[in-house]
């Protein structure tokens, strides 16, 4: 079975996190920049179901400027087996539409059955990319998992929404996006780490996956951005058994009880 | 006036959930609401005159034998025949997992732009604009999208007051699409029912969350008898939720839900980015952590360095005896 795992390259979330106010992207200016924790998950189902049948070849893709090869490194060593660049000019910028339309072509390519992808972007948020792939590529979707178990046919699991929690499942080929509740992501190892540098890491231009942009990478335009002042501390008292007290007249005088 | 598309959250077993007045006011904002509701077996007059209460001038009832067996396979269906029949400027839905599901498939298939997860939205010339909180609120963004559809996921208990009321008309159709190639199989659905009296964390006033400090799940009690006195949801850090003190809902933060309460209280909190990223706009903060460095306290505009085991079991005495 072929597994191809969709890793974006965000902006660590224990940095400080900036919008360029111009444009309203993330910046990414700076190396401070990771493998979406999310991703990491959706790489370790992979790499847990290869462990228990090692004929699964695990690939990774991320699409992202120059940078993104750190993330896809990152999940060489901790063990996928080969990785793919998605790097090209014209798609700074894109939305989410775009970007799944470009992940889809390169998954078409390869011929994938099971995509993992993380819930949700630690940076966009947006939560939408494996739902416009599945659609794009005519194929079943299993978002938000709690937890998943793939077979060589097919693929189940939790799933836990805002109002309910749900058994489900479906044959593959099929978009699979995990949460938080999956099991935490293995690390690199010392043997994994030196390996990972031979393992073969494409990287593709639009022109070589054969598509192109009609127009615009993003159907949205930027009306304005404010930075909201950063918020300051207020009154901080060393509890000597009179602190509730004082708290409560402060939530009186704020009129908060 | 154009018109705009509204999908209507409905629980599998086919009621209709209390975001509907929520989505028909954001929908108000932008034109004539027609709702869409799709649901096993057509719905009664009265959930008719209901949704024309909260807003809707009229109601696409889309019948699917497959709602409870297939997963948010026929609401994109519904969709796109809402989308052909009534020409919109907009088409939303929630912001929730199914609902970006959802939107993510009519996307793909009308080549519609998408505005996600929006906390408001307006008219501006002859384009539709949503507004953003981006990295926890930290930065606010407006986006437009003009002379296309417009697929929009609202950010739950973002829209207050009320729309327009209206007589519906009510417009039945089948979904006939054959969906067992794309849409997966559900096998067992449970719906979370929550047995507490307390509040909603999601648009909460008032909300009290519990970190790691709190120690183990029993203990976590002392953040439901706070909160419970103050009439607050429970909110909870994700090292609580990790150490099984409290379920995933609750999580407040980055991966979590983002509030924006009139109070927020941190307990055994450090107040770690990810955490503050979904409370940093609470206006005002409290919060209660033995160790004076924690990062909790930089945001915080009352803070007390001590043990919560000994301090909040004497809140609540001092909140119930200002009370009497
Ligand atoms: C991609 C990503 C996403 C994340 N998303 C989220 C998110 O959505 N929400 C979130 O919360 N975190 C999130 N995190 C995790 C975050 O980094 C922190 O690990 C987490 O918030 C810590 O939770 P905590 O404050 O309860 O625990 P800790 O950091 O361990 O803090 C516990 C605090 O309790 C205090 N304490 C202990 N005992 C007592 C006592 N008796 N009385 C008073 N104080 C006491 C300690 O002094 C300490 O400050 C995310 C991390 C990553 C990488
Ligand atoms: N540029 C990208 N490259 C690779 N995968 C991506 C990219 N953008 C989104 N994804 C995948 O889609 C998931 C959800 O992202 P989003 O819809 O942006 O919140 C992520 O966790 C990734 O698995």
């Amino acid at each position: 079975m072929k597994i191809a795992v969709l890793v974006k390259h965000v902006p660590d979330t224990y940095g400080e996190r900036r919008l360029d106010t111009t444009t309203g992207l993330i910046d990414r200016l700076d190396d401070d920049q990771v493998a979406d924790e999310i991703n990491e998950r959706a790489l370790e189902v992979a790499l847990s179901h290869r462990d228990a049948d090692k004929s699964t070849e695990v690939i990774v893709i991320s699409m992202g400027p120059t940078g993104a090869k750190d993330a896809l490194r990152k999940c060489l060593s901790m063990g996928a087996d080969s990785a793919i660049h998605i790097l090209d000019d014209e798609l700074q910028g894109s939305d989410a539409a775009t970007t799944a339309e470009v992940l889809s072509a390169a998954l078409a390519q390869q011929g994938v059955d099971l995509i993992l992808a993380g819930n949700e972007s630690t940076d966009g948020r947006g939560g939408i990319v494996p739902a416009l792939i599945a659609e794009f590529l005519g194929v079943a979707l299993l978002s938000s998992l709690g937890s998943v178990a793939v077979t060589s046919s097919e693929v189940s699991g939790s799933r836990e929404t805002e109002f309910e929690s749900l058994r489900v499942h479906t044959a593959l080929p099929a978009v699979v996006s995990i949460t938080e509740s999956s099991a935490d992501a293995r690390f690199p190892n010392f043997k994994g780490i030196m390996t990972a540098k031979r393992k073969p890491l494409t990287v593709l231009t639009l022109s070589q996956l054969g598509i192109g942009v009609e127009g615009s990478v993003s159907k949205s335009i930027l009306v304005s951005t404010l930075e909201r002042a950063a918020r300051g501390s207020g009154t901080k008292v060393i509890d000597d058994g009179t602190a509730s007290a004082q708290l409560v007249d402060y939530l009186a005088s704020e009129r908060l009880i | 006036m154009s018109n705009v598309v509204v999908l209507i959250d409905t629980s599998i077993s086919g009621v209709i959930r209390g975001s509907a007045t929520e989505l028909l006011v954001a929908a108000s904002r932008l034109g004539t609401p027609i709702a869409v509701v799709v649901t096993a077996q057509p719905i009664s007059a009265e959930k008719v005159r209901l949704l024309g209460q909260y807003g809707a001038a009229t109601v696409y009832n889309a019948v699917s034998a497959d709602v409870a067996t297939r997963l948010t396979g026929p609401q994109p269906e519904a969709l796109a025949s809402a989308v052909a029949h009534f020409s919109p400027s907009a088409v939303i839905v929630s912001n929730t997992i199914d609902g970006r599901d959802i939107a993510g498939r009519l996307a793909a298939r009308t080549a519609g732009g998408l505005l996600l997860d929006v906390v408001d939205l307006r008219i501006g010339g002859d384009a539709i604009v949503s507004t953003h909180a981006v990295f926890g609120g930290a930065y606010v963004a407006e986006w437009a999208i003009a002379s296309r559809l417009a697929i929009i996921t609202v950010r739950l208990a973002s829209f207050e007051g009320a729309a327009p009321e209206h007589d519906p008309e009510l417009v039945v159709m089948a979904v006939t699409a054959d969906l067992t190639s794309h849409a997966a199989v559900i096998d067992a659905v449970e719906e979370i029912v929550s047995n507490s009296t307390r509040p909603e964390l999601r648009g909460a006033k008032m909300v009290v969350s519990g970190g790691r400090g709190l120690g183990s799940a029993e203990n976590f009690s002392l953040v439901e008898g706070l909160a419970d006195v103050l009439g607050a949801a429970v909110g909870a850090s994700r090292a609580a939720v990790d150490a099984g003190y409290v379920p995933q809902s609750h999580q407040v933060g980055q991966t979590g839900v983002t509030v924006s309460p009139d109070l927020y209280v941190a307990l055994g909190i450090s107040g770690a980015i990810q955490h503050r990223a979904g409370m940093q706009t609470a206006k005002t903060i409290v919060a209660i952590n033995k160790d004076q460095d924690a990062p909790i306290f930089d945001i915080a505009d009352f803070g007390i360095v001590g043990d919560v085991f000994s301090v909040v079991p004497q809140l609540v005495r001092a909140i119930e005896d200002r009370r009497s």
